[in-house]
């Protein structure tokens, strides 16, 4: 599967999607496997953008590149796309930076680890086990400034959206979907199931890198007591009541 | 030049449904999940810095539907452009679109809208306040921009700074019409507009499109024919401003400014950023419809529009 989506990467499609940017489509489906190749592929367009790039977005299979229309008319900003893709290959180093995100898994900020324990017929320990098991990659930033699209979890825990999206979840709040897992990175309506919560802060205009992930990022969650919860400047206000 | 008071401030005594300071948007930060934000209609924000000899894209406000009131705290030049808001000096009627000077303790009214939807108050200078990265772009639902930094819209008591002063303003060379009912927007054709059947595109491009109630900053939702869509469910990957998404209920929600970052309908293409700001100052029931069009001949419609202002 994956050895087939790599050899797809030697030809990227370029799709028009409005005046001033275009599609670069790799791959068709998610895969881990994929991000090295979107990550290299995020170097080589900058690389070769420079100054006429504005913004470009990395998700799962896909980056949108939009350029800068004064100075690149559609058909020189291809070429461009079409010269940083030549070769394209990922270098080891690309792998994305490494976090360790500790969380405090409560029932009382999150609220579903007793729906998914009862529901799989394991006790809440073991659903923590489980989500703090493996690595996540971070697919693709959106939803809210900082927040990360991550996965994969494993198939059992995988579980679908709330049928009724929460009005307000509380920042910090460790979530899963599908077979994807994230951070609410601001207080937000939201519908993803909520395991616990971290002190940890994606989004903080006083740090130097505002953002804590990038597109790429490796992720692995650790389990903390609630006193080091709390130590860590966690607000332990029970998610229902906000 | 005139000595006037460095940095005249206006004092906001009432607040509408929605003012917020906006410039031409929040860029190359888009990969960190931060939207794009700015004016809604950015060429009414052009025209009204132009009038002040800004450039284009420097913060003014944006004033949807009305309703703000602003003392002047010192005598200096303002300009307005966009929607038709019922704007008084002091009780006096102000044409929709110019520049003119308030005198210190005079009030700047906007009442409600006669035509169009959003008006543009431009500052000399522009608004003076701190970025975030690199613009004062309010986006409430990201809690960034503004005066405050944190995304608030305009409250009573705020104060706003011209960055600069100026000591008269422009003309302009041709009055601005707000859209009316059956304008045509034009509408880039993306790749996957391949994926949508013949009688959907048939429709798209023919019949007649109408302004949903439900419209923000974020998105426009339109009513008409149903247009289907072979595309199953597809991996989110980066919107475009303007992106004309069509999720499975057939109705399309044309995305904005402050849209999300990332989503995964299919799009019929992206309306052109001319065509984005038409959109924005269309209310509720105003009939609309889509023209095909090509990233070159938007191009040339843009750039058009930027050589008005060099």
């Amino acid at each position: 599967m994956s050895r087939l989506s790599i050899s797809a990467a030697l030809t990227p499609r370029l799709e028009t999607v409005g005046m001033d940017a275009l599609m670069v489509r790799l791959f068709d489906a998610i895969d881990e496997a994929h991000m090295p190749w979107i990550l290299a592929a995020d170097s080589a367009l900058r690389a070769h953008l420079g100054d006429a790039l504005v913004d470009l977005v990395p998700s799962y299979t896909t980056l949108l590149v939009h350029y800068d229309i004064a100075r690149l008319d559609q058909a020189e900003a291809k070429r461009r796309i079409h010269t940083a893709l030549e070769g394209l290959a990922p270098a080891s180093t690309q792998t994305g930076r490494e976090h360790r995100i500790p969380v405090w898994y409560d029932e009382s900020v999150g609220p579903e680890l007793a729906t998914i324990a009862e529901r799989l017929g394991v006790d809440q320990d073991e659903i923590i086990r489980r989500h703090t098991a493996r690595d996540y990659c971070a697919f693709a930033l959106g939803f809210t400034p900082g927040y990360a699209f991550m996965g994969m979890i494993e198939e059992a825990l995988a579980t679908p959206r709330l049928k009724t999206p929460r009005q307000k979840v509380a920042a910090g709040s460790v979530g899963i979907a599908e077979r994807q897992t994230a951070i609410y990175s601001m207080r937000s309506p939201g519908g993803w199931n909520i395991l616990g919560r971290t002190a940890v802060k994606l989004f903080d205009r006083g740090r130097e890198e505002i953002s804590l992930f990038r597109p790429g990022d490796r992720v692995r969650f650790e389990a903390v007591s609630r006193d080091v919860f709390i130590e860590q400047g966690g607000d332990t206000t029970p998610l229902e009541e906000r | 030049m005139h000595a006037k008071t460095e940095g005249a401030a206006l004092l906001v005594e009432r607040t509408g449904p929605l003012a917020l300071v906006e410039d031409g948007g929040r860029f190359g930060v888009r990969h960190l999940g931060v939207t794009q934000g700015g004016a809604l209609d950015w060429v009414s924000l052009g025209w009204a810095n132009w009038l002040l000899g800004n450039p284009p894209e420097a913060a003014g406000i944006e004033i949807t539907v009305g309703g703000l009131s602003l003392r002047a705290e010192a005598t200096q030049w303002l300009a307005i452009a966009g929607a038709d808001l019922g704007a008084t000096l002091d009780g006096q009627p102000l044409d929709a679109c110019g520049g003119f000077l308030i005198e210190k303790g005079q009030v700047l009214a906007f009442d409600q809208p006669h035509a169009g939807l959003r008006a543009y108050l431009a500052l000399p200078g522009g608004v003076d306040a701190e970025p975030f990265m690199g613009s004062l772009a309010t986006v409430a639902r990201e809690q960034l921009g503004g005066l405050d930094g944190h995304g608030s819209a305009l409250k009573v008591g705020d104060r706003l700074v011209a960055a600069a002063n100026v000591d008269g303003c422009r003309t302009l060379p041709a009055s601005l019409a707000m859209p009316a009912d059956d304008s045509v927007l034009e509408l880039v054709t993306g790749a996957q507009i391949a994926h949508f059947d013949g009688a959907s595109l048939f429709a798209a491009f023919n019949e007649t499109w109408q302004v949903d109630t439900r419209a923000d900053r974020m998105g426009v939702r339109l009513t008409g024919p149903a247009l289907r869509c072979g595309l199953g469910g597809m991996v989110s990957e980066g919107i475009p401003l303007g992106a004309v998404q069509v999720p499975p209920d057939g109705q399309p929600i044309i995305l904005l400014n402050d849209r999300q970052t990332i989503g995964g309908y299919p799009r019929l293409g992206a309306l052109s950023p001319l065509a984005c700001a038409k959109l924005a100052q269309c209310a509720p029931g105003t009939t609309l419809k889509l023209s095909p069009s090509t990233p070159h001949q938007a191009r040339r419609a843009y750039l058009k529009q930027l050589g008005e202002w060099q």
